[in-house]
């Protein structure tokens, strides 16, 4: 059941998204990465219930080697939050909701 | 918040808990398994599975995973998203507490929660993980495409993985504490005749150092030799730690380590509570014995409802 609240961002318009003073949480990902599907529900559910309050995105590191390059990020699944253009903080691995809604809410 | 009552609930949706599933549907219980991400479980972190039988050309861990869930939804097998917090096992109706706030109740339990990567726990390892620090070679393999990673490990995870990790390092070191490999002879073999991978014997890693990222590990000989190693990355693959925090262990007679022991037919010393896959105690954590045990365990549900 994939949520349509959670939107694929690309490396073409990453800049202009994150750039808003809603929060945004970028998970990081791939489709031959395991843990990143187990998260994949998580994700989903946390775009419904922020939704208004914080924008859920996810870019696929296939697609856009830009960015994840930019961040350092050398493992996935990842999620990094992102205020005003600015990074927050991020999460590495399979995290389970508690820590996703904690990462969150130190931007809302 | 009212309590759903199901006559049997399964924790956990990876091999034992998706085989748990497909027997229970198929048995037409009323049944429910519960789990916190995708189905599939530790199989997902797994590039290739060439021992699990009906599959000759081998399968990956993610397809596997799919065919398992698929199948038991053939069935209708019924699960939901979510995470067990805690759980009452006292009385004969067990009580489960989820994240976020409900509750639920069975008359028999089957727990597969499984279990989780082990960390080292030396200096560096929490502050690099994911800047080079890496516990699922599947996943990560493909950021040190032309560089130089090492393994720590010496069991099937670590050799299988190291050999996969060659398809985008240039080099992978495998540290091993012993001098030789636990891993099945066959993979063994594939890693000894493997040019890209080279074994560093009898030593542990005992720091991680760096900047931003990895850049070299801190190694200890069993003789007392220190020594370190250029490297951009390491995968930790020493084995598997319980997923226990919702289990009340006391109650359960948990081991040691955390796991929870079982009779032959995967009954717990409480009535009406199984125990299939990692999160059993005992010597094999294969998916072939998982699954088996996820069938066992809803036969031994059977029973118990049978008498109840």
């Amino acid at each position: 059941m994939a949520s349509d609240k959670v939107k694929e961002v690309s490396d073409a318009d990453f800049d202009s998204v994150i750039g808003s003073d809603t929060p945004c949480l970028v998970d990081f990902w791939a489709p031959w990465c395991g843990p990143c599907k187990a998260i994949g529900p998580v994700v989903e559910a946390l775009a419904e219930e922020y939704d208004g309050k914080a924008t859920i995105l996810k870019m696929n590191v296939d697609d856009n080697p830009s960015t994840p390059g930019k961040f350092g990020i050398r493992a996935i699944p990842t999620l990094i939050l992102f205020k005003s253009g600015e990074k927050v903080d991020q999460v590495t691995g399979a995290v389970g909701k508690a820590q996703l809604v904690e990462l969150i809410e130190k931007a809302l | 918040m009212a309590t759903t009552h199901h006559k049997l609930i399964i924790l956990g949706g990876g091999p034992a808990g998706l085989t748990a599933g497909l027997y229970a549907a198929r048995a037409r219980m009323d049944h429910l398994l519960i789990e916190k991400g995708a189905e599939g479980g530790q199989i997902l972190l797994t590039d290739w599975i060439d021992n699990y039988p009906g599959f000759p050309d081998g399968i990956s861990g993610f397809d596997l995973a799919e065919k398992m869930t698929a199948q038991a939804k053939r069935f209708e097998m019924k699960s939901m998203f979510g995470n067990v917090v805690s759980m009452d096992l006292s009385s004969p109706i067990k009580l489960l507490e989820l994240e976020d706030g409900a509750t639920l109740s069975c008359d028999t339990l089957i727990i597969c929660s499984g279990a989780h990567p082990r960390p080292l726990g030396i200096p560096g390892e929490k502050e690099f993980t994911g800047k080079g620090v890496s516990y699922c070679a599947t996943c990560d393999a493909p950021f040190y495409r032309n560089q130089h990673v090492a393994v720590v490990g010496g069991g099937n995870t670590a050799v299988q993985e190291a050999a996969h990790l060659t398809k985008f390092a240039d080099k992978v070191t495998l540290i091993h504490r012993r001098d030789e490999l636990r891993a099945d002879k066959i993979l063994q073999e594939r890693a000894f005749a493997n040019p890209k991978v080279d074994f560093i014997w009898n030593t542990i890693a005992t720091a991680i150092e760096g900047k931003d990222g990895v850049e070299r590990l801190q190694l200890q000989g069993t003789d007392g030799n220190k020594s370190s190693l250029k490297v951009d990355g390491v995968f930790i693959l020493i084995g598997v730690l319980p997923n226990n925090k919702m289990l009340p262990l006391d109650v359960l007679n948990a081991d040691e380590e955390g796991f929870i022991p079982t009779d032959l037919e995967t009954r717990t010393v409480v009535k009406g509570v199984m125990a299939a896959g990692d999160i059993r105690s005992k010597e094999v954590r294969q998916v072939i014995n998982a699954a088996g045990e996820g069938a066992t365990a809803v036969l031994a549900a059977e029973q118990y409802l049978s008498n109840l």
